[in-house]
């Protein structure tokens, strides 16, 4: 059966858009720890997959298990899938910490409040406690000053920590990055790309879908090609970006260098 | 990260004097006027209307507070069905806002007090209930009015608000292991609360302008205070001149109290 030593086990996951196929079949393990990278060309479906991992949206076929424990699913009727128990739901993803392009702090509370937010009213932490906690991490992400500013004052490398910040807060079980620097300024993207290096080193688990090879190359210790919804190839970085086996990839790191 | 290369700092313009010719002219001719509305006019009557004046104040400014706070209660679900659905819910609200802001609100004041407050008193089994006491009295028809009124006018802000909330947002709640409920209430809702506070503001003030409709129907607030003084001692002007002086300081009330609540989330751009 499922193995709770695997942080996330993806098990031949279909996504469909209407006529469209984004995602046909993919299977993914994570174990406690790992840092996959996830590459590919835009329309790969990358950020798809990582967003049926938390079910922001909904495959049309697969299975999603976090810490051993698989996401009940059943038909909706339409030839989807639809969450059956949406309390479990809520509980897996209160603990998967999405970090987003786009940052999506909520803007009308301070740096401080969104980090507390979801600690307070989801997990149920202790208000001064989940203070506490916010501030240790606030001041690790170099925010400490800042979090009785409003998101809408800091600049996207400011902001994109603070959204670190608020991820984990949750004390997650296991991060989601999609192209955390990808909306990003090129010179605020170190500052954002040294915090989430930092994580990756503590063994954090993490999926990380980015554009920045050079950094997937350096933190990873997975990387996964996706190309038409499926994986074309995996495996260590080294081996990914040293010595690439499929057309599409050596095509795909030489566009990018 | 380098500095930036260093930009002239902005040096505002410096403040005129406030005794430059042209202000002293100016100050002087708005002197005359207050001296000559003071003692030109008659205000003798306003100690003796002076409790009667404070209770109409009271009744409009109750009436104002009153409607506009079950009006927004109501515009919340109003705007949000709209946004969300279901369908016949959202067709429902889209109709009773078209209605509403497409027909005058003394039109409908009239059509409720003289249309169901006349037929009301046709069934005794109303006038026997124990909600006779009310329905035979004017206030419960304006109140009715005036809260459909900014339900419906609200209803439309709140719509566009909710709307406009970015989705990145809302998804992040989701993410996160928020119930709809828990998301709605800690981020959709506040979230477009505060982004149509501006709004708000006008729609109150304009409110507060709505209710001298009232005084049509015998509810007697300021404006109908003032009708009285108009009709006892024959003034024209000077009543209306108060009057107009009055609603000018609660306009300024309910602008101040309203940037004082925008202030408390300070926001850059949108």
């Amino acid at each position: 059966m499922t193995d709770p030593q695997e942080a996330i086990r993806v098990t031949d996951l279909h996504k469909r858009f209407g006529p469209l196929e984004v995602l046909k079949g993919i299977s993914l393990t994570a174990k406690q720890g790992d840092v996959i990278a996830i590459i590919g060309g835009s329309g790969s479906g990358k950020s798809t997959f990582l967003r049926c991992i938390n079910l922001l949206e909904l495959p049309t076929a697969g299975s999603v298990a976090v810490h051993g424990e698989t996401i009940d699913m059943k038909t909706d009727g339409q030839g989807g899938l639809m969450p059956a128990n949406r309390k479990q739901v809520e509980r897996i993803r209160s603990r998967l910490a999405m970090v987003f392009q786009s940052f999506n702090l909520w803007q009308h509370m301070t740096v401080l409040g969104n980090v507390i937010e979801v600690p307070i009213h989801v997990l149920g932490v202790p208000r001064d406690q989940a203070i506490a906690t916010a501030e240790t991490i606030l001041k690790r992400v170099g925010l400490f000053e800042k979090r009785d500013v409003y998101p809408s004052f800091l600049s996207g490398g400011q902001q994109q920590r603070a959204a670190i910040a608020r991820a984990l807060a949750v004390q997650p079980l296991a991060m989601l990055f999609d192209e955390p620097t990808s909306a990003l300024d090129p010179e605020l993207v170190g500052e954002v790309l040294s915090v989430i290096g930092d994580l990756a080193r503590e063994k954090r688990t993490m999926l990380l879908v980015t554009h920045e090879m050079k950094f997937a190359r350096e933190v990873s210790n997975h990387v996964v090609f996706l190309h038409n919804g499926l994986i074309e190839e995996q495996g260590p970085p080294e081996q990914v970006f040293g010595a690439p086996k499929s057309e599409r990839l050596k095509k795909f790191i030489s566009s990018i260098h | 990260m380098s500095e930036p290369a260093a930009i002239p700092a902005y040096v505002p313009p410096k403040a005129r004097s406030l005794f430059e010719p042209h202000r002293l002219v100016l100050m002087a001719i708005f002197a005359v006027m207050i001296f000559c509305i003071a003692w030109f006019m008659r205000w003798d009557w306003i100690p003796q209307y002076s409790g009667k004046l404070v209770s109409g104040i009271g009744e409009t400014l109750l009436m104002l507070f009153a409607t506009t706070i079950v009006g927004f209660f109501f515009a919340v679900p109003i705007g949000l069905v709209q946004v969300t659905g279901p369908k016949p819910l959202a067709w429902l609200s889209l109709v009773f806002c078209t209605v509403i802001r497409g027909t005058p609100l003394l039109l409908q004041l009239w059509l409720l007090y003289y249309g169901l407050g006349s037929l009301f008193a046709q069934y005794p089994e109303i006038r026997q209930s124990f909600l006779w006491p009310y329905l035979r009295q004017a206030w419960p028809y304006g109140f009715a009015a005036l809260t459909i009124s900014f339900a419906a006018y609200e209803g439309e802000v709140m719509r566009g608000a909710f709307a406009g909330v970015p989705r990145g947002e809302l998804e992040a709640a989701q993410a996160f292991g928020m119930s709809r409920f828990k998301m709605f209430w800690r981020i959709w809702l506040p979230r477009a609360v505060h982004r149509a506070l501006p709004t708000l503001n006008g729609e109150t003030v304009l409110q507060l302008k709505s209710t001298p409709l009232i005084a049509t129907i015998t509810v007697v607030d300021v404006f109908g205070v003032i009708s009285r003084v108009r009709q006892d001692t024959y003034l024209t002007y000077e009543p209306l001149l108060l009057l107009a002086l009055i609603y000018l300081c609660l306009t300024g009330l309910l602008i101040l109290g309203f940037r004082t609540l925008e202030n408390r989330i300070p926001s850059r751009g949108a």
